[in-house]
């Protein structure tokens, strides 16, 4: 696949959210204001593209040589939770602004299953590093996306009358489920 | 041994956890495309859940506070690798099937949620009880939502057809949004039940009471 088509398909046609169903948790809890959408798409995508990098270096020249591919899975999230912590002290202290934004949402990603999820999707789909840094950028591209519409509709939603027994999470649910029915229409795209 | 058994049946239907907890939706929407596979998803979750709290229980003197989490997340995931092994060797059609979502247990919020929330602060038989109820509640609803999805989406049951000839599949529920429709209205018929149940048991209280006077302030406190 071309560099294009890996680009698109990441971020429309095999949306991380709305078609492979990964990263549910903060896409529901963390989409009620817009700004905090946007805080925590965004620091999604920065570690996402970082967490790719490392763990595509560890997996290459330390697990694939010495033969513990079958560690992959707790190497990676030891990886990922460190380099949570070591990005929010970095940003700490170099950057406080960045750090008022998005201070807050970097611990929750340790846990968020888009991040070990794409680290996981980079070795089964075989990237190369560069391709592997893409996908990742536009996998949490992706998510930003998705997580801004959604924010957007519960923004309107707050003053929409609901039936009571729907109010809260499950007409959010209903949101995400006609949201992801439009996104299936991109699946002739690629 | 009552304790033991609260623990156990409070994750069946007053904490159901992907419906009343809301925790460890990834799997719930995507492993559910069929009955089969909400069943294997969710007997992998009741191993890990059972395991990791007995053991987090057991050394939950010795972890020091401050690195809890990152010793909760190498405990649940030494465990997920012993998981991802034991499929591949005895149930590897299942392990296909479920992908990558096998792997991702390690971040289901379930196990990091109830190692935190209970088995940090319970003896192990507690804690084993909470996990195995957890577990149990957790499979049973990855079951149903399957069940619902692949007899809508697919006309089958745990692979065989049940519906009538000539049925039309809707074929959107074994997809992505069906996923988040199916939940919804599941929720959402929840909370319809439990608005009536509400309802009613106000009705009743209303009822009970003496009528005419029988409300006013002045009454409740002679008869106080």
């Amino acid at each position: 696949m071309s560099v294009f088509e890996v680009f698109i398909s990441a971020i429309f046609v095999n949306n991380i959210v709305l078609a492979q169903n990964l990263g549910n948790c903060p896409y529901l809890g963390c989409s009620r204001e817009r700004g905090v959408a946007l805080g925590m798409g965004t620091a999604v995508v920065f570690v996402t593209v970082m967490a790719t990098l490392c763990t595509w270096l560890v997996q290459k020249y330390l697990l694939e040589p010495v033969h513990l591919e079958y560690l992959q899975t707790l190497v990676f999230i030891l990886i990922i939770a460190s380099l949570v912590q070591f990005v929010e002290m970095f940003l700490k202290k170099a950057i406080p602004p960045l750090y008022a934004s998005l201070g807050i949402f970097l611990p929750l990603i340790t846990t968020n299953c888009c991040v070990l999820g794409v680290t996981l999707l980079v070795q089964r789909e075989d990237y190369g590093l560069m391709m592997a840094l893409l996908y990742a950028f536009a996998t949490g591209a992706g998510f930003l996306l998705a997580l801004l519409l959604m924010a957007g509709v519960r923004e309107r939603l707050e003053v929409c009358r609901v039936p009571k027994a729907m109010a809260g999470t499950p007409i959010a649910l209903i949101m995400a489920g006609i949201m992801s029915l439009s996104f299936m229409a991109f699946k002739g795209m690629v | 041994m009552d304790r033991f058994l609260q623990e156990l049946t409070k994750g069946l239907w007053k904490e159901l956890p992907p419906f009343r907890l809301l925790l460890g939706l990834c799997p719930v929407l995507a492993v559910t495309k069929s009955a089969s596979s909400g069943l294997g998803m969710g007997l992998a979750v009741l191993f890990v859940l059972t395991l990791s709290n007995a053991i987090i229980s057991l050394v939950r003197g010795i972890i020091p506070s401050k690195v809890r989490i990152a010793c909760f997340i190498t405990i649940s995931a030494t465990l997920v690798v012993a998981v991802e092994l034991l499929m591949q060797a005895y149930a590897y059609p299942l392990y296909l099937q479920l992908g990558i979502f096998v792997p991702l247990i390690v971040v289901n919020c379930i196990i990091l949620g109830r190692a935190e929330a209970f088995a940090a602060k319970n003896p192990v038989h507690l804690a084993i009880a909470d996990g195995l109820g957890m577990g149990l509640g957790f499979t049973m609803s990855l079951t149903f939502l399957g069940s619902i999805r692949e007899i809508l989406g697919a006309g089958t049951w745990f692979g065989h057809p049940v519906l009538w000839e000539g049925f039309q599949p809707f074929s959107v529920m074994v997809e992505a949004p069906g996923a988040f429709l199916c939940l919804g209205l599941i929720l959402a018929a929840m909370n319809y039940g439990t608005h009536r149940q509400i309802s009613r048991r106000n009705r009743e209280a209303a009822a009970e009471a003496p009528s005419g006077c029988g409300g006013c302030q002045a009454c409740s406190a002679n008869r106080g």
